[in-house]
């Protein structure tokens, strides 16, 4: 049996891996069908239909402007995905860069990676968006680039610590004997070794960045309208509370559900590509 | 250990130099004139002027710079543009929410985290611990401030045992007094907390599984100490190093989450300051009130690492 054909069967048969895998693909579903369809235009306001209850016409409702919630939900996740892929993108790129750079190179390089990491660190997503909102004006990209920011460190001592560990086995120091250089190293040996382990940490991260996202516009301080968000489909509904406690749990229920998807993935993923971590836990 | 100590202590005050610098070319050097932010592009040339000189942009920016870290130092903050008083005492009142706020919230997180870690620990694959992983799973997906908002709901809206938000005060002076302030932060703190906790469950489990696999557990049990005398003993204080370390690393996410939280309820802390400071354009206090929850999170670091040395011995060797 080939081995991607043995990760398969394994992973058929692990059960927070295929309900994350679920999630996640519905997650993706709804982001692609809202490209093509939604059941209407996600910001034309029918105020004569404002606060609908569900129906066939409004399946979810509508919000106090009359809008659909079912095509404004649909739509919003097109924003998950767009900022989890950006977000984790940034970290992957730049943290991984830096992080091989540091196992490759050790001494004060090494040392100066992990200081700068500690000190991003200073800085969660929140304030880098506070500060990045209160200069250029609050919006996605302010938000993807906070975001984004917080993820390079994260990215760059995972990489750091499990390229340390590639660096130290024979393989590599056949590799070195020789004559290969560190690059060349890094992407032969380090890259492919470690990979798994960036995998995993790219799931959860992911699920982190919808979170972070969520909070930014519920705050103003992520996606404007017109375009929809989950985070601020939540904060339109705060002010309904009264008249229609509904509009507050449909995107909520969205937002756990893709977090919920993606760490349940990530940890299955951690499962299957160590089954050593996944008998000692 | 002092050598330990001092490259701690340095790279503590380092940090915090460079966040300083960093909190200050952001907000201050880009993009252009700070007085041009704060006015907007119709401000009049005379209003401009004003505010720059108030602001003391005719000065360099390393003497800026110098004058605003000094003025931290000691307590003497510029004003606010839209409060016309000194950030300091701005943030001083906000503080007296914040504060208690992220205190009860900590609070409630070790506790639940604590109680459901060991639980689950000491149960290990039987339906106790299945139930609280699930659960933890569960929590971390839940954004606090969707979980803030359906507290509001069933508490404030369904049950009307508490209103939707606000804060009385302090003292009966203010309209409120110790109980009812507490009150108004008990839902912000369960918000705040329960994510937290979920993680920090997780966390205490395994480490206390972890340090149950050790053979000095063992040993421990084969001189006939009792399962849960061992797990007192001996199995906690070990699995707390890495407990300590995650508590550390969660206390910038209840900063953050604080803020959050804050605006849910309408509670006048640091949160609603920083948010109405945006609104307002109030660059001054979004740079003193961001400077100080990044020096939040430094020196929480650093006390992490100082305690987590002293419970590791081996730490503080490998580096001395």
């Amino acid at each position: 049996m080939s081995p991607a054909a043995g990760f398969a069967g394994r992973a058929r048969r692990h059960p927070s891996f295929v309900a994350g895998a679920v999630l996640s693909a519905l997650l993706v579903l709804a982001a692609l069908l809202s490209l093509v369809w939604a059941p209407y235009p996600p910001a034309e306001i029918d105020i004569p239909n404002k606060l609908a209850a569900p129906s066939a016409a409004h399946w979810l409702g509508t919000d106090s402007l009359g809008r659909d919630i079912a095509s404004q939900l649909l739509v919003g996740a097109q924003n998950s995905i767009v900022v989890g892929v950006i977000a984790v993108g940034i970290g992957l790129a730049l943290g991984v860069l830096l992080g091989c750079l540091a196992a490759a190179r050790r001494g004060w390089v090494e040392e100066a990676v992990m200081r700068a990491s500690d000190f991003t660190f200073a800085f969660p997503a929140l304030l880098s968006a506070i500060m990045l909102g209160a200069i250029y004006g609050p919006g996605l990209l302010t938000g993807i680039l906070a975001i984004g920011i917080f993820n390079i460190p994260v990215f760059a001592r995972i990489t750091r610590g499990a390229a340390n560990a590639v660096w130290a086995r024979e393989y590599v120091l056949a590799s070195r004997a020789a004559g290969f250089g560190p690059w060349r190293i890094t992407l032969d040996h380090v890259l492919p070794n470690i990979a798994s382990v960036l995998i995993v940490q790219a799931t959860i991260s992911f699920a982190t960045a919808i979170l972070a996202e969520a909070a930014l516009s519920y705050l103003g301080l992520g996606t404007q309208p017109p375009q929809p968000s989950w985070g601020r489909m939540l904060n339109e509904a705060q002010t309904m509370l009264f008249q229609a406690p509904l509009l507050a749990v449909y995107p909520g229920v969205a937002i756990a559900l893709s977090v919920l998807g993606l760490n349940l993935m990530g940890d299955g993923l951690r499962d299957l590509l160590d089954p050593r971590l996944a008998r000692r836990r | 250990m002092s050598v330990f100590l001092f490259k701690r202590l340095f790279t503590f005050l380092a940090t915090l130099a460079v966040a300083s610098l960093l909190v200050f070319s952001v907000l201050e050097l880009l993009p252009g004139n700070v007085a041009q932010v704060m006015l907007g592009e119709t401000a009049t040339p005379e209003a401009l002027a004003a505010l720059e000189k108030k602001l003391g942009l005719d000065q360099p920016a390393p003497a800026r710079y110098g004058h605003w870290v000094g003025g931290l130092l000691r307590g003497h903050t510029a004003n606010s543009f839209s409060y016309d008083t000194p950030t300091a005492e701005l943030i001083t009142e906000r503080l007296r929410v914040t504060v208690p706020l992220a205190a009860l919230a900590m609070g409630l997180t070790t506790v639940l985290a604590l109680l459901l870690g060991i639980y689950a620990a000491s149960r290990h694959n039987q339906v106790g611990d299945v139930g609280v992983m699930a659960l933890s799973q569960v929590g971390i997906a839940i954004p606090s401030f969707w979980f803030a908002i359906l507290l509001i709901l069933l508490f404030a809206v369904k049950l009307q045992w508490v209103s939707a938000g606000g804060f009385p005060g302090w003292t009966e002076d203010e309209g409120g007094g110790a109980w009812a302030g507490l009150k108004s932060l008990l839902l912000p703190a369960i918000a705040l907390a329960l994510v937290q906790a979920a993680i920090l469950a997780r966390v205490t489990r395994s480490a206390v599984l972890e340090v149950m696999r050790e053979d000095f557990v063992r040993t421990a049990r084969a001189k006939g100490l009792t399962r849960r005398q061992t797990l007192w003993r001996h199995v906690l204080r070990n699995a707390m190093i890495p407990v300590l370390t995650i508590m550390g690393l969660q206390f910038a996410n209840l900063i953050t989450g604080t803020i959050v939280v804050e605006n849910v309820f309408v509670l006048p802390g640091i949160g609603r300051l920083v948010f109405q400071a945006i609104a307002n354009r109030d660059l001054v206090v979004v740079r003193d009130v961001v400077m100080l929850l990044v020096a939040v999170v430094v020196v929480v670091n650093f006390v992490v690492d100082v305690l987590y040395a002293l419970v590791d011995p081996r730490l503080k060797a490998s580096d001395a």
